[in-house]
C-alpha cells in the first residue's frame, strides 16, 4: 500500500493549500459544528455552506472524481445508521436533517484532510498543548501506520499461499482454519510490531532523543 | 461503532469531549508516570497494530465479514492506559485522516471505544483470570471480556444516540445492543485466537512485564470513575427513572437551548412513559443475563476446543 494514497493531494500547490494549517483546522471546526447546529428549516444556510466548500474544493484543485469517489465510500457508514431513523415518527424528517448534515461534514473533513498535511495538523495539536506523550503516538503511528499493514498483507498471503485449506468457501472446516490463519497473523503481528518498536527506541536513542 | 457528525446534540458532544479529554488526560498521566522510556515507541506501534488488524476481514455467516475492534485484546497485552491512548490515537487518525467517525461525534467515539472499551474489557479480564488460573483461564478471560467490552461500547454508543434526540432509546438500545451482541462472539473468538498464537509465539509479553507497563489499581479507578460518569449520564436516564443526569449538567452550565431545537429534529418516545415499562425493564434486563451466560458458555467451549485436557494439566 502507498504511504499516502489517502492525504496524497495534501502536497498539491494551491492557495488552499498554502493557508496555514492552524486556520484550516479552525475552519474546518467552525464550518462542522455550524452544520451540525443549523435547524433543517435554515436551508439556505446549507447552500451557502456547500457552495463554499464547492469553492473551496475548487481552488484546491484536487480532481473532483478523487472527492467524489471519498464521499460515495464514506456514504454508507453514515447512511448505515441513518436507516434505522426512518422506522421511527417523523423519521423522513429526521433522515434528512442528518444526511444533509453528515454530508457536509464529511465534504468538509475530506477537503481538510487533503488540503493539510497530516504532519501539520500535529504540529498544530502540539502548538495547543497536546501532551507531548499523545502527540509522539500519533507520529509514530502515522509514520508505521503503512508499513504494518503492508506486513500484515505480506504475511497474509504468503500464510495463504503455502498452507492447504478446503476449497469450497463457505464450508465449515475452511472457515475455521481462515480464522484461525487470522489469529496467527494478527498474533505475529503484534509481535513484530513490539520487536519494531523496540529497535525503533534504540534509534531514537542513536539520534538523541530527550 | 463510529458515530458521524450530524447524529450528537450539542450537549452530547460536549459532555462526551470532555469526558474522554479527561479519561485520555488520566492515562497519559499515568503513562508518563509508569511508562518506561523504551516503552514511549510501542505504544504508537500498538496504535498502529490495532490499525492493521482492522483492515485484516475475516469471514461471517452469510457472505458478510468482520474485522477486529482491538479494544479488549491491547488493554489485556499493555494494560489499560497504554491501551486507552493506543485506542484513542487509531480513533483520532481515522477522523482526521480517513474521515471516518465525525470530528464533532469524536469525543463520543473516544469514550466510547478507547475508554469504556478497554475499561470493561481490562476489568472482566482480570477478575475471570483471578478465577480461572493457567492457560485455560488467560483464554476464557480473553474470550468474554471481548464480548462484554464489545456490548457495553454500544449500550453507551446507543445512550448518546437517544439522548441526542437522533434515535429514541426502544430502537437504538436493541438495534445496537443485539447486533454487537454478535459481533462480540466474533470479537471473542479471534481475540482469544491471537492471544493462544502470542503464547505460543512469545509467551514473555503475557507475562507479568507486560502488565506492568501500567499501574493497574490507579489508572483502573480514574478510568473506571470518568466511565462510570459517562454511562451514567448517557445510558442511567433510560435504564430507569432516574433524573436525567446530563439535562441537568446541560442546564447548569447554561447550554440548554439546543434542548429548544430538540422537537423540529424527532420526537423521541421515552419508553418510560409508556404503559407495561416493568415487564419491558425486567425483559431487557432478562435478555441481558441470558445473552451474558451464553457468552459465557460460548468462551467456555471454546476453551474446551482450543486447549486439550493433557496440555492445560501440564501447565
Amino acid at each position: 500500500m502507498h504511504h499516502d494514497f489517502l492525504d496524497r493531494f495534501g502536497r498539491l500547490d494551491s492557495p488552499v493549500h498554502r493557508l496555514p494549517a492552524a486556520l484550516k483546522l479552525a475552519l474546518a471546526l467552525i464550518f462542522v459544528f455550524v452544520t451540525v447546529a443549523l435547524p433543517l428549516s435554515a436551508w439556505e444556510w446549507f447552500i451557502g455552506l456547500l457552495a463554499t466548500l464547492v469553492a473551496v474544493a475548487a481552488l484546491s484543485r484536487i480532481p473532483w472524481l478523487f472527492l467524489l469517489k471519498r464521499l460515495l465510500f464514506l456514504e454508507p457508514f453514515v447512511l448505515g445508521v441513518a436507516v434505522l431513523m426512518l422506522i421511527q415518527p417523523n423519521g423522513g424528517r429526521v433522515f434528512a436533517t442528518i444526511f444533509v448534515r453528515s454530508t457536509l461534514c464529511l465534504l468538509t473533513m475530506v477537503l481538510l484532510s487533503n488540503t493539510t498535511p497530516f504532519a501539520a495538523i500535529l504540529q498544530v495539536l502540539r502548538y495547543v498543548r497536546v501532551p507531548a506523550l499523545f502527540v509522539t503516538t500519533l507520529a509514530l503511528m502515522y509514520r508505521y501506520l503503512f508499513v504494518l499493514v503492508d506486513e500484515a498483507e505480506r504475511m497474509h498471503r504468503a500464510r495463504a499461499s503455502r498452507t492447504f485449506a478446503p476449497k469450497t468457501f463457505g464450508n465449515y472446516a475452511h472457515r475455521i482454519h481462515l480464522w484461525q490463519m487470522l489469529g496467527t497473523v494478527i498474533g505475529q503481528l503484534f509481535v513484530r510490531s513490539t520487536e519494531r518498536a523496540e529497535r525503533i527506541y534504540a534509534a531514537m536513542l542513536a539520534r538523541g532523543w530527550r | 461503532m463510529h458515530i458521524p457528525d450530524g447524529f450528537l446534540d450539542a450537549k452530547t458532544a460536549v459532555a462526551s469531549a470532555v469526558l474522554s479529554a479527561a479519561g485520555v488526560g488520566v492515562a497519559l498521566r499515568q503513562a508518563r508516570k509508569t511508562l518506561p522510556a523504551r516503552r514511549v515507541p510501542l505504544l504508537g506501534l500498538a496504535a498502529a497494530f490495532v490499525f492493521a488488524a482492522q483492515m485484516l476481514n475475516f469471514p461471517v455467516a452469510g457472505g458478510t465479514s468482520g474485522h477486529l475492534i482491538g479494544a479488549t485484546l491491547v488493554a489485556v497485552l499493555l494494560g489499560p492506559s497504554a491501551a486507552a491512548i493506543a485506542l484513542a490515537a487509531v480513533l483520532v487518525v481515522q477522523c482526521f485522516l480517513f474521515n471516518d467517525g465525525g470530528l464533532t461525534a469524536l469525543g463520543a467515539n473516544i469514550f466510547n471505544m478507547a475508554i469504556v472499551a478497554t475499561l470493561v474489557g481490562y476489568g472482566v479480564y482480570r477478575l475471570v483470570r483471578r478465577f480461572v488460573p493457567g492457560q485455560r483461564g488467560l483464554i476464557l478471560a480473553a474470550a468474554f471480556a471481548s464480548w462484554c467490552s464489545t456490548v457495553v461500547a454500544a449500550i453507551s454508543c446507543a445512550g448518546q444516540l437517544a439522548i441526542s434526540g437522533t434515535m429514541p432509546w426502544s430502537v437504538s438500545f436493541p438495534a445496537m445492543v443485539g447486533v454487537h451482541m454478535l459481533i462480540g462472539i466474533g470479537e471473542g473468538l479471534i481475540t482469544a485466537l491471537v492471544i493462544l498464537a502470542i503464547a505460543r509465539l512469545r509467551a514473555d509479553l503475557l507475562g507479568d512485564a507486560a502488565l506492568s507497563v501500567a499501574a493497574p489499581v490507579t489508572t483502573f479507578v480514574g478510568l473506571g470513575l470518568v466511565a462510570a460518569l459517562g454511562l451514567a449520564l448517557f445510558v442511567s436516564p433510560f435504564a430507569c427513572k432516574w433524573p436525567d443526569g446530563l439535562e441537568k449538567v446541560a442546564a447548569t452550565l447554561g447550554f440548554e437551548y439546543h434542548a429548544i431545537e430538540k422537537p423540529l429534529l424527532a420526537a423521541p418516545i421515552p419508553d418510560y412513559t409508556l404503559p407495561g415499562i416493568h415487564s419491558a425493564v425486567v425483559a431487557t434486563a432478562l435478555a441481558g443475563v441470558i445473552g451474558t451466560v451464553v457468552a459465557f458458555a460460548l468462551a467456555f467451549v471454546l476453551v474446551r476446543v482450543l486447549i486439550p485436557r493433557p496440555t492445560s494439566e501440564s501447565h
